[in-house]
């Protein structure tokens, strides 16, 4: 029964979706205000019995139903109850669903947290957005219901991909889509103003918190998902390029131009045009990355199962709303005005230049994710495009916008000297290059990428820091502040700025060193042999066999000695999955802040030795520890108590501030 | 006496580790080819796998190109040889680095190109903004000073 | 360029749809094979009913043949199996087996179990040949001409289509 009441419930949600994208456009356009009083409680309700929906399949895998075509396919019952939870959105049914909720919490958040924002706006863009949930819903009914029934029951399930038995499917798919989904609001935000012809900076100071958010979490899915692979694989590689993992990089290269670019609309009025172009190219990036990864188009290891007649229904659907929404774009767009002046040397420009370049790198991935398709298309060939093409592409586009990322913050709005810039930055420059030159002799041998990659770090640092000072000075000028005054005087918004751009040189000094520094050995142990590493000692001192909940297997105990002294002991696994009878390598981590220690096993051979890999990753963490405070730096900003006195600024014009 | 024992105890912790710590040898038995091996395998596909190379995954093919690979690094072939003997067997594809042909100008160009059409858009577009702004500026200047002069 | 340079995004899009349609009826894990039109290569393997005796791949110069990749562990070489033994009592050219990978005793039981339409079956127990041949998964089937050049290649199970639409007619044209 309970398969069946979720199945009604998502039914329903299709039509609520209906009639408020019915009622919600039409009567903003036609300014009937009783149907577009439709659209806040639409939007809860619509969020209600999604819920209700998604928990029915929730219900269905924790139960062990498996008269559930997708339960059966997915779950077993010998798997443990956090996976059978994460298994309901492990295939491509129950992502959709997942897809659908998340889209429908936006839309209640907007619906709840958008006092501001007069009606007739807020009935468009909630109306836009039931829209794109009626392409959604309607796939998901019509061509990928995850409460199919199976008759009769199977009598188990096949088990989840031992892959994805792991705490990071609990939570990586869930952040993931939070941030694809979230886009949708801005991308809603901007159509309703090219309806409206209400392209101004109210707009943008709407949008920016909700595309912040979206952003966050975005950075904070791709991030674990990242590590995932990194712990999870066994051979400790954290970013492989692959189309999946573009399709999520992409909008998120987008929505942060974008993130930037509404920085700009709300201070100064100006790149409305942009910025509106932004949030479409963002929102179509995540539907393009839906389609990829369920069409069968690309090859990826996280790729559905293939179908192309869901790619059709998929591509039909991208086609008409980025088609549409351009098309809006290519017919209003030339009306809004022009925007402030500002110079080539100023603050504008610097955020330009920045934007671009990350416009151009997405725009680089996408060229190299798609031209195998492209070339086979044409008849050309089957050519791959891989790691070695990204890397060579990315990092000289990326180069000059963390260049930048030094100088944009500390310019002045509108206008900015070049000897200005020069006076204040040169000291962090010098000592960015110096460091950059002697630090890499620290870790071992020089190496040109790993100066180049600290010089980016610590000039982004320096500068920040450089930045900070300057502010403080300048307040303490007033009248007669403390500093501790004027550290918690100055905006959230402002530190999350500082931790973001902070992130970002973590991420790089992360990136760096371990591609510079780290060593890998590939040995046959048996017990008592040792491996030496680094500075550490690792001796395998027994194998024995062990099982799980749906897994039998090795385990081997490590002893770590520095100088002969034993201080710590890893228990890598070598695990079967009975169900799938898959083998995997469940690697030991010794995470550090300054290196991490990776042991995996690899298989057993003949003479009852064991094939181990030992990895010494100097730094790795701080790659994901860079994200993070990405991701926190948008949180501060989003926290900023301008948000929360909203209602004081609601007719507050173009008010053009000096702060950041 | 307790000087003795725990010098006796060191002697014997050291000859302990003596006898059981044996430096693990090395899977590969020649490390340098090894590092050959992996250099050229980084650069060729799993064609089994879904975008791995040959290096990475532990499918049969794989291990068969690379145990090709490390036969043919013996023999003497050098890297092009290498990679020229398994396109001929298996197409471009194979290659994990496009190659550069005609028909993959366009990708390499690409971004280049990209970056610079798009710089000059963009100054072109701030300068032809801030003409047209000071020109607007100008003409309302011009037609208040006009009511200006009216009065 | 006032209104036009607004329209560029749309036009950009546009065109990436219809790659990405016509991407719909594309399968990117085909890989063609760059040895069509180029001579087979070379081998002499032993046989699987007497493994002293070699068999090479010059023994069938002046035929049209097709050469069949195979394994008894191999679940799609039993999907098309039925296919290949109808093939073979048609008696139209011969079919060479070349079992990939195996062992001998294996692929003799399973061929007993399901059937054998091979004229001979050779051991490529090492895969080395396969190598040689761009055979990255089994089954693969190959059409070779009188002069001994692959003229077919076809990845995975052989479909009835495949024989009546392909084969057949190129057997023909080979043939005259």
């Amino acid at each position: 029964m309970i398969p069946e009441i979720g199945h009604f419930a998502v039914i329903l949600a299709l039509c609520v979706a209906v009639a408020q994208a019915f009622f919600s456009l039409v009567g903003a356009t036609r300014g009937h205000t009783n149907w577009m009083a439709v659209s806040r409680p639409s939007a809860y309700v619509l969020f209600l019995l999604t819920t209700f929906g998604f928990c029915c399949l929730v219900i269905s895998f924790l139960t062990n139903d498996f008269s559930v075509l997708n339960v059966a396919s997915n779950s077993n019952s010998q798997l443990p109850w956090p996976y059978r939870l994460a298994a309901s959105w492990g295939s491509h049914e129950g992502s959709l669903l997942l897809w659908v909720l998340m889209l429908s919490g936006w839309m209640a958040a907007v619906a709840r947290f958008s006092k501001g924002v007069p009606d007739d706006m807020l009935s468009l863009i909630l109306g836009v957005m039931a829209l794109v949930a009626i392409g959604f819903y309607s796939f998901l009914l019509l061509t990928s219901n995850p409460f199919d029934r199976l008759l009769p029951p199977a009598v188990d399930g096949r088990d989840l991909n031992p892959l994805l038995q792991d705490p990071g499917m609990v939570i990586h798919p869930p952040m993931l889509y939070m941030g694809y989904v979230g886009f949708s609001v801005v991308f809603a935000f901007a159509i309703a103003a090219l309806i409206s012809g209400r392209l101004d900076t109210t707009w943008a100071r709407w949008s920016r918190p909700w595309t912040t958010i979206a952003w966050a979490f975005l950075t904070i899915g791709i991030a674990l998902g990242s590590w995932w692979a990194y712990y999870e694989l066994g051979w400790g590689g954290w970013w492989f390029w692959d189309p999946v993992e573009n399709a999520s990089f992409m909008p998120w290269l987008c929505g942060t131009a974008l993130m930037h670019s509404l920085l700009v609309t709300e201070k100064r009025g100006s790149f409305k045009v942009w910025t509106v172009l932004l949030a479409i190219i963002t929102f179509s990036l995540s539907l393009l990355g839906t389609f990829l990864v369920r069409s069968g188009v690309l090859t990826s290891v996280h790729a559905f199962a293939t179908d192309p007649e869901r790619g059709v229904f998929i591509l039909g659907f991208l086609v008409f709303v980025v088609g549409a929404s351009l098309i809006l774009f290519a017919w209003r767009a030339p009306k809004v005005g022009l925007g402030g002046r500002f110079d080539l040397v100023s603050r504008e420009s610097a955020l330009l230049a920045n934007n671009v370049l990350l416009v151009v790198a997405a725009a680089s991935v996408l060229l190299g994710t798609l031209y195998p398709l492209f070339l086979d298309a044409l008849g050309l060939g089957k050519i791959s495009v891989g790691p070695p093409y990204f890397d060579a592409v990315f990092i000289p586009i990326m180069a000059p916008a963390m260049f930048l990322m030094g100088i944009g913050p500390i310019s002045r709005w509108k206008k900015s000297s070049v000897p200005d810039l020069a006076s204040k930055l040169k000291w962090a420059f010098v000592v960015s290059v110096v460091s950059a030159l002697l630090l890499p002799f620290t870790m071992g041998t020089w190496n040109v990428l790993v100066s180049f990659g600290l010089l980016m770090a610590l000039w982004i640092a320096l500068a920040g820091i450089v930045n900070l000072w300057t502010r403080l000075k300048q307040m303490s000028r007033g009248e007669g502040n403390t500093v501790w005054n004027s550290l918690t005087s100055l905006p959230n918004s402002y530190y999350g700025m500082l931790c973001a751009h902070w992130g970002v040189a973590v991420f790089i000094v992360g990136v760096t060193l371990v591609n510079g520094y780290e060593i890998e050995k590939d040995v046959k142990m048996s017990v008592g042999n040792t491996v030496t590493i680094g500075s550490y000692t690792i001796r395998l001192d027994a194998l024995k066999e062990m099982e799980g909940p749906n897994y039998t297997g090795v385990e081997g105990s490590m002893a770590i000695l520095v100088d002969g002294e034993e201080v710590d002991r890893m228990f890598p696994q070598k695990r079967l999955y009975t169900v799938q009878q898959m083998a995997m390598t469940e690697a030991a981590i010794d995470t550090g802040f300054t290196r991490d220690l990776y042991i995996s096993l690899g298989e057993p051979l003949s003479d009852g030795s064991w094939v181990v890999r030992v990895y010494l990753k100097p730094f790795v963490d701080w790659i994901w520890g860079g994200a993070f405070l990405m991701a926190l730096g948008g949180i501060l900003a989003v926290s900023d108590r301008r948000y929360r006195k909203a209602s004081q600024m609601e007719n507050g014009s173009e008010e053009v501030t000096t702060s950041s | 006496m307790i000087q003795s024992m725990r010098i006796m105890g060191l002697i014997l912790i050291l000859f302990c580790n003596w006898t059981f710590a044996e430096e693990a040898p090395l899977l590969a038995k020649d490390p340098e080819l090894e590092e050959r091996v992996k250099a050229i395998s980084l650069e060729l596909r799993c064609l089994v796998c879904q975008n791995q190379t040959i290096a990475d995954s532990n499918a049969g093919l794989a291990v068969d190109l690379k145990n090709q690979v490390r036969d043919m690094l013996r023999e003497g072939m050098n890297e092009r040889q290498i990679k020229d003997f398994m396109v001929e067997r298996y197409g471009d594809f194979v290659l994990y680095d496009p190659p550069i042909k005609s028909t993959t100008l366009v990708l390499w160009a690409a971004p280049l190109l990209m970056m610079f059409i798009a710089f000059w858009f963009v100054v072109r577009t701030v300068r032809r903004r801030a003409r047209s702004i000071d020109a607007h500026q100008s003409s309302e200047d011009a037609d208040r000073a006009r009511d200006l002069l009216k009065d | 360029m006032a209104v036009t340079r607004f329209l560029i995004p749309l036009g950009i899009f546009i065109g990436v749809a219809a790659f990405l349609f016509k991407g719909l009826s594309l399968d990117p894990k085909e890989v063609p094979s760059p040895l069509i039109g180029k001579a087979a290569p070379d081998f002499s393997l032993p046989l699987l009913n007497n493994s002293e005796t070699r068999f090479a791949n010059s023994d069938m110069v002046g035929k049209v043949w097709l050469l069949n990749v195979f394994a008894s562990w191999c679940g799609p070489c039993l999907d098309e199996h039925p296919i290949i033994v109808n093939f073979a009592r048609s008696n139209t050219v011969p079919v060479l087996g070349f079992n990939y990978k195996d062992r001998p005793q294996a692929a003799a039981q399973w061929l007993d179990r399901h059937g054998d339409p091979y004229s001979q079956v050779v051991l490529d127990i090492d895969g080395r040949i396969g190598l040689d041949y761009g055979v990255y998964g089994v089954p693969e089937t190959f059409l070779i001409d009188r002069e001994g050049f692959i003229r077919y290649k076809k990845i995975g199970p052989l479909t009835q289509l495949d024989v009546s639409e392909d084969i057949l007619p190129l057997i023909e044209e080979l043939s005259r």
